[in-house]
Order: C-alpha cells, then sequence, then structure tokens
C-alpha cells in the first residue's frame, strides 16, 4: 500500500534497537513498553522488547495533545503582588523538540487525522477568518514523525475497516513497519518517513520480502470482522438526529455504562480538553488537560444547571458526536478511526457498534 | 450449564413483576460476559451465570431506587448489596434477589498471560465452562485452561461464595475455597521497606490515566457526580499530570471505603491500565476488621464503624496507650 516513489527498506530485529536509538539522537523517540498488565508509551529504554509486536491500551494521542500542559505560566510582579497596580509576567512554555512515534497501530495514526481539522482554524472558526489554530498541538503535529506497525491479526473488538481503515492502513503514517522473518519491512509513505531510513542498518528491502508483507497484510485483512454494508454505515448521521429526543432509546443504551472516561481517554479521536488556572500565591499556570464527555462536570454551567446531568445524555453525546455531529462538519468523516480500545478496555463492556447500528435500526422503523 | 437454564427460567417467572432484572449476557469479547438488563422474557435466552459473569450488578442499584427491580448475585456481589441497604442506599422493598452458588470468576487478565503464547485474548473465537476447566477456541484450534489458574485472586479468598440474604436462591450452596482471610497479599507486599513500597505505587500510578473507571466501577463509591476528584471549589486536585495527584486519589478513594468496601475488586479490574488498586482499599479493610471486628456487607444489623459513633471503641485504647 505504501507510495511506490518511495523505496522500502528492511531492518533485522537486531539492528532495530540501534537504529531507533540513531533516531532518538534528533528525537525522542516513543515505542510500546508492556508494564503489568497494560501496554505503554514509553520513551525509548532498556529491555523495551521491540522485537515483539504489542498493541499499546492507550493511543498515542498524548505525544501531541499532553495529557495536561501549561499554555502558560504567570507570576505577579513588583513588592506589594496582586496590589492593583502589580502588573502580571506571563511566560510560554518552552516547546519541546521533535518526536518520533514507533509501533503505533494504522487506527492511531488515522485518529489524528481527526484531530487536525479541530486544532487547525476549522469549521466555525472559518467565519472568523480560520485564525483559531492552535499553536500547541500543530508544532507538535509537524514535528512528529509516525512509524505505524502493521497489526498482523484483528482483534474481536476491532472495526477499523468500518469507519475506511485496515490493519496495514498508510493513512497518516510516515512510515510502516511490518513484522517479517527476522526482521520489519519499513515501508516509507512520507518524505519524513523515509528520511528515518538514513541509517546502514536499513537495507534495501527484497522483492519477497515486500511480497512477504503484502500476504501478510491481506491476511490481516481477512480476520477482520463482518463490516456493515458500504454506504450503510452514513446512516448514522440522519439517525442519531433523528434519535436525539428519544430518551428511551438513549437510556436502554447507556444501561450498563458507568460513564466514567476509560474510553474517552484511551480514545485516538477524542480531543476534548478543559483550561485550570492553578496559582500557589503569586504565581501558576494556565493547564490545559484532557476532558471527558462522560463527565458530569464537562457540561456542568455557572449557574449549576446540567444540560446533560444523566448518564444516557452523555453517552449520547459520544456517540452522536462520533458518527453524526462531527461528520456533519468534516466532509462525512467519522471521529472514530475503529481502533476499538473504547470496547476493549471498557470495564462494563459497551460497545460503540452495536449503538451504532441499533440507532440505524432504531430510526428506520419510526 | 443446569444452573443458567434454571436461572432463565427464574428470571422469566418473575420479570412481570419488575422493572427489569439485571444480570449477564454475552461481552464482546469470549472472556467476558457484559451486563444484562432483561426487560423482557425474550431477553432471558440470553442470560447467562458463571465463570464469566464478572462484573457486579449492585452497583447499578442505587440508580433505580423506587422502582421494583431484579438482580442476580454472586456471594460478593450480595455484600455489596448488603452494604448499600445497610447504608439506605437503596431499599429491601425494591428489590428481588436471585442468588446462586459461586465457583469464582476468571480474572481474564490472568488468562490473558497465560495465552500469551497462543493468541491475545480478543482473538479467541470462544470459550466455555467444562467442570474445572475452561474450553478456549483459539486461531490455532481448541485449548484448555484449569479455573484455578485463572480464577481470580479474590475469589480464592472468598468466604460467602454463596449470596447472602436472596429472595430465591438456585442451585445448590457450596462451601468456600477459604476459611479465613488472612490478607497475604497485603503481608507479602509489607516485606519490602517502605521507600520500597512508594516507589512501587509512583510506577504503577504513573500509568494512571484519570478515567476514574475504579470510582465509577465501584457499587459503594456513592458521591457519583459530587466526586471530590473533579470539584473545582474547593479545588482540592490539581489537573497537571502527576503522580502525587493521583495516588492523593487513590488515598481518598480508600479512605471513603473504609468499613464500607466488600472486597469485590471492581474497581482493579475496571483499570485499563492494570494498577492494583485494591491493595490499598485492602490495607484498610484489614485495619477496620482489626480495630473494629467489622467486616463490610455481612450483618445486616451491624453499623459501619465509620459511619457511627461511639464514646469509647472497645478496641483502641485512647486514654491508657
Amino acid at each position: 500500500m505504501s507510495d511506490r516513489s518511495f523505496t522500502p527498506a528492511f531492518i533485522s530485529f537486531k539492528a532495530l534497537s540501534g537504529w531507533l536509538r540513531a533516531l532518538a539522537q534528533k528525537a525522542t523517540v516513543h515505542a510500546p513498553r508492556r508494564e503489568g498488565r497494560a501496554v505503554v508509551y514509553r520513551e525509548l529504554g532498556d529491555g523495551q522488547g521491540l522485537e515483539s509486536f504489542l498493541r499499546p491500551t492507550e493511543s498515542a494521542k498524548h505525544v501531541l495533545f499532553p495529557r495536561s500542559e501549561a499554555l502558560f505560566s504567570f507570576q505577579r510582579q513588583g513588592e506589594a503582588a496582586g496590589a492593583a497596580s502589580g502588573k502580571i509576567r506571563l511566560q510560554e512554555p518552552e516547546g519541546e523538540g521533535p518526536a518520533i512515534i514507533f509501533g503505533a497501530l494504522s487506527c492511531d495514526a488515522r485518529g489524528f487525522l481527526s484531530f487536525d481539522p479541530v486544532y487547525d482554524g476549522c469549521g466555525t472558526a472559518q467565519a472568523v477568518g480560520g485564525i483559531a489554530k492552535d499553536p500547541y498541538y500543530l508544532r507538535r503535529r509537524a514535528n512528529t514523525s509516525i512509524i505505524v506497525r502493521a497489526c498482523k491479526s484483528a482483534l474481536n473488538t476491532c472495526f477499523c475497516h468500518w469507519v475506511g481503515g485496515g490493519p496495514a492502513s498508510t493513512e497518516g503514517a510516515d512510515l510502516l513497519a511490518t513484522d517479517l522473518e527476522g526482521g520489519l519491512l519499513l515501508s516509507p509513505c512520507s518524505e519524513a518517513g523515509a528520511a528515518l531510513l538514513e541509517h546502514p542498518d536499513c537495507v534495501p528491502a527484497l522483492p519477497e520480502q515486500i511480497a512477504a508483507a503484502a500476504a501478510l497484510h491481506a491476511a490481516a485483512e481477512r480476520s477482520l470482522g463482518e463490516a456493515p454494508p458500504a454506504g450503510e454505515l452514513a446512516a448514522s448521521r440522519a439517525a442519531l438526529l433523528a434519535l436525539f429526543e428519544n430518551s428511551e432509546f438513549w437510556q436502554r443504551q447507556s444501561a450498563q455504562c458507568l460513564s466514567c472516561g476509560a474510553c474517552t481517554y484511551l480514545c485516538p479521536t477524542c480531543y476534548c480538553f478543559n483550561i485550570t488556572d492553578e496559582s500557589n500565591g503569586i504565581a501558576g499556570a494556565r493547564l490545559r488537560s484532557w476532558d471527558s464527555c462522560m463527565s458530569a462536570l464537562f457540561t456542568l454551567e455557572a449557574s449549576g444547571h446540567n444540560p446533560r446531568a444523566a448518564k444516557a445524555a452523555r453517552l449520547k453525546n459520544r456517540v452522536g458526536h462520533k458518527f453524526s455531529y462531527y461528520p456533519a462538519i468534516h466532509e462525512g468523516r467519522f471521529s472514530c478511526c475503529g481502533c476499538g480500545r473504547c470496547i476493549k478496555s471498557c470495564p462494563s463492556s459497551v460497545d460503540i457498534r452495536k449503538i451504532v447500528l441499533a440507532a440505524i435500526k432504531e430510526a428506520a422503523h419510526v | 450449564m443446569a444452573i443458567e437454564q434454571e436461572l432463565q427460567a427464574a428470571v422469566k417467572a418473575a420479570l412481570p413483576e419488575l422493572d427489569c432484572i439485571i444480570g449477564w449476557g454475552p461481552g464482546p469479547d469470549a472472556l467476558r460476559d457484559a451486563p444484562l438488563f432483561l426487560r423482557d422474557a425474550a431477553d432471558a435466552d440470553v442470560l447467562r451465570a458463571g465463570f464469566f459473569s464478572v462484573n457486579n450488578p449492585a452497583l447499578f442499584l442505587p440508580e433505580y431506587k423506587g422502582r421494583k427491580i431484579g438482580v442476580l448475585v454472586k456471594g460478593c456481589d450480595a455484600r455489596s448489596v448488603g452494604q448499600l441497604l445497610l447504608e439506605g442506599l437503596v431499599r429491601r422493598e425494591d428489590l428481588f434477589v436471585i442468588g446462586f452458588p459461586c465457583s469464582g470468576v476468571i480474572d481474564a487478565g490472568k488468562a490473558a498471560a497465560l495465552i500469551a503464547d497462543r493468541c491475545e485474548a480478543g482473538e479467541l473465537r470462544s470459550v466455555r465452562e467444562q467442570g474445572d476447566s475452561i474450553v478456549l477456541e483459539g486461531p490455532d484450534g481448541a485449548f484448555s485452561l484449569a479455573k484455578k489458574d485463572v480464577r481470580a485472586d479474590k475469589c480464592e479468598r472468598c468466604l460467602f461464595p454463596n449470596a447472602m440474604d436472596a429472595d430465591l436462591f438456585v442451585g445448590e450452596k457450596r462451601a468456600p475455597f477459604a476459611e479465613l482471610d488472612e490478607y497475604a497479599d497485603l503481608a507479602a507486599f509489607e516485606q519490602a521497606p517502605l521507600e520500597e513500597r512508594m516507589a512501587f505505587w509512583e510506577k504503577e500510578m504513573s500509568r494512571c490515566i484519570r478515567c476514574y473507571a475504579c470510582r465509577d466501577a465501584c457499587p459503594l463509591c456513592v458521591c457519583r457526580d459530587q466526586c471530590v476528584a473533579v470539584a473545582r471549589d474547593p479545588h482540592w486536585l490539581s489537573q497537571a499530570d502527576g503522580i502525587r495527584d493521583k495516588l492523593f486519589f487513590q488515598i481518598i478513594h480508600a479512605s471513603h471505603l473504609a468499613g464500607r468496601c466488600t472486597g469485590c475488586g471492581e474497581c482493579e479490574r475496571a483499570c485499563p491500565m492494570g494498577i492494583p488498586v485494591l491493595l490499598l482499599k485492602r490495607a484498610l479493610s484489614r485495619r477496620v476488621e482489626t480495630l473494629f471486628a467489622y467486616r463490610a456487607g455481612i450483618d445486616m444489623q451491624g453499623r459501619p464503624p465509620l459511619l457511627t459513633f461511639s464514646l469509647e471503641e472497645p478496641r483502641i485504647k485512647e486514654r491508657d496507650w
């Protein structure tokens, strides 16, 4: 699936760590590591187990969109700090250098495509000249290369193919790595990806290695479960709007939901945040941190009124946003990459696929 | 399974009198059932109750206060129901409790680790119970695991496998696996020096994503939307992504559950990052047992020690140390 203008390379598992260490001289390399029962991204370190394919429990979104970041820090100046005459000194945070995400899944790379328009001044921001660009996200985005590791097989919770992805999709990736006997086939998908291969251990791939990778991609594709017929899922846009007032439907769908944030925080496409000023004495910082529409506080208004007081309304928003409201303003693209983490890691086994299909069915009956 | 069929029949018979019945049905992957909210008799055919019925349905009961509902409970779930009753968070007359003998539930994480050489848990096509084993259908054929190797730790020390105070008990009551919970896990953990234990928690909490699944899966965590963790006024916990505040929340959670936690382990099971937060609650449960001779959710005449006040506690020597 890689672009033909780039030449694929092969790296042996023995040389893999050395190559990544060389890359780590110029960029922070984030790679999956098994810790306890979870697989998390950590900065490249010893004993990371890079040679085996690991499916990260979390998405890689925190690399571009940290769980919490200081937008700026502030300090009151002058002897009588806090007095009316006092000035406030603001300081921008130091930006990070370049980063490389190694071992993201193809769905994770595609997940960032849901982030991009939101933080690049899209949608309503165009009314004011597209000025609402987010420099924090965009700087990291421009500075980060993504090395996708193709999935060998799909899990029961995977549904990337419902939403236009696949186990070896290169959309959003700079480099596609495929596990072969003894090493990885590295197929560049962008100039930045090709540049990562300038290392003596990245040797030109043999035609049979390229063919073997293609066969593995096809096998992984076959391991995916059945998808709804092409185009059927698009009906979710109208269906979810039609069911907006149907509280009985949403109460039924949300009965087992705990209204925790596991789904949204593990999701590669959930991009919502909260802003809090935190200070201690005369100094502090304006923090931007992840927020979740599954939390009651998300919509709590200053008056005390909460338009989404019940979990049914919150789940409706999560599903509606991903499969109706977002696609309505982003050329039909779902804000879902089908990674299935929200299903796999849901403590209560809520299955967003079932909810979307039930909504389409329910709306068709009305 | 015979018990499952009996339970399906019992549920069908009870349903006309009830708003709904909470039990378990098929989950999104083989190793776990999902909570099931039965509203009509046809749903009963997919009802499950067995080794994979891990979720604690007591969690949902306070939401239904004032409506008559049925609930299927394992022994540990029944203790949560008992504690909710004791605290007035649910009313006995609103509940129709259906018990059955529980022979323990799976710890899907243990199973995933044991089968890692073959496949991931999400690649399993199906799984079924067969006596003391489970038979799993993987991508390369069927194989089996002994239940005792994949059973949750809480089941090994469970003293109450048969739901107490059930309106209907289906099946034969069985003897517990253990006779005494000696808190061996805690004792082993406490062998390590304090610095090492702190380092352990710092490492574990570094994975926390603050999703609060631990809190929201806890049947006794009843502040719900008013949780101190998300309070903005006062702003107790920082929004900064630091280990200190994450651990701070766990300490608050454990403290609020002292003498109330029944050890159902849902906090730890719910954690997507696999942080062993039950251990903190067990440390306080042991202390409450020692100080007040009290175990949560068992004695319907008892008073949770931290929800009441005695001028002089018989086991706490305040005046003559």
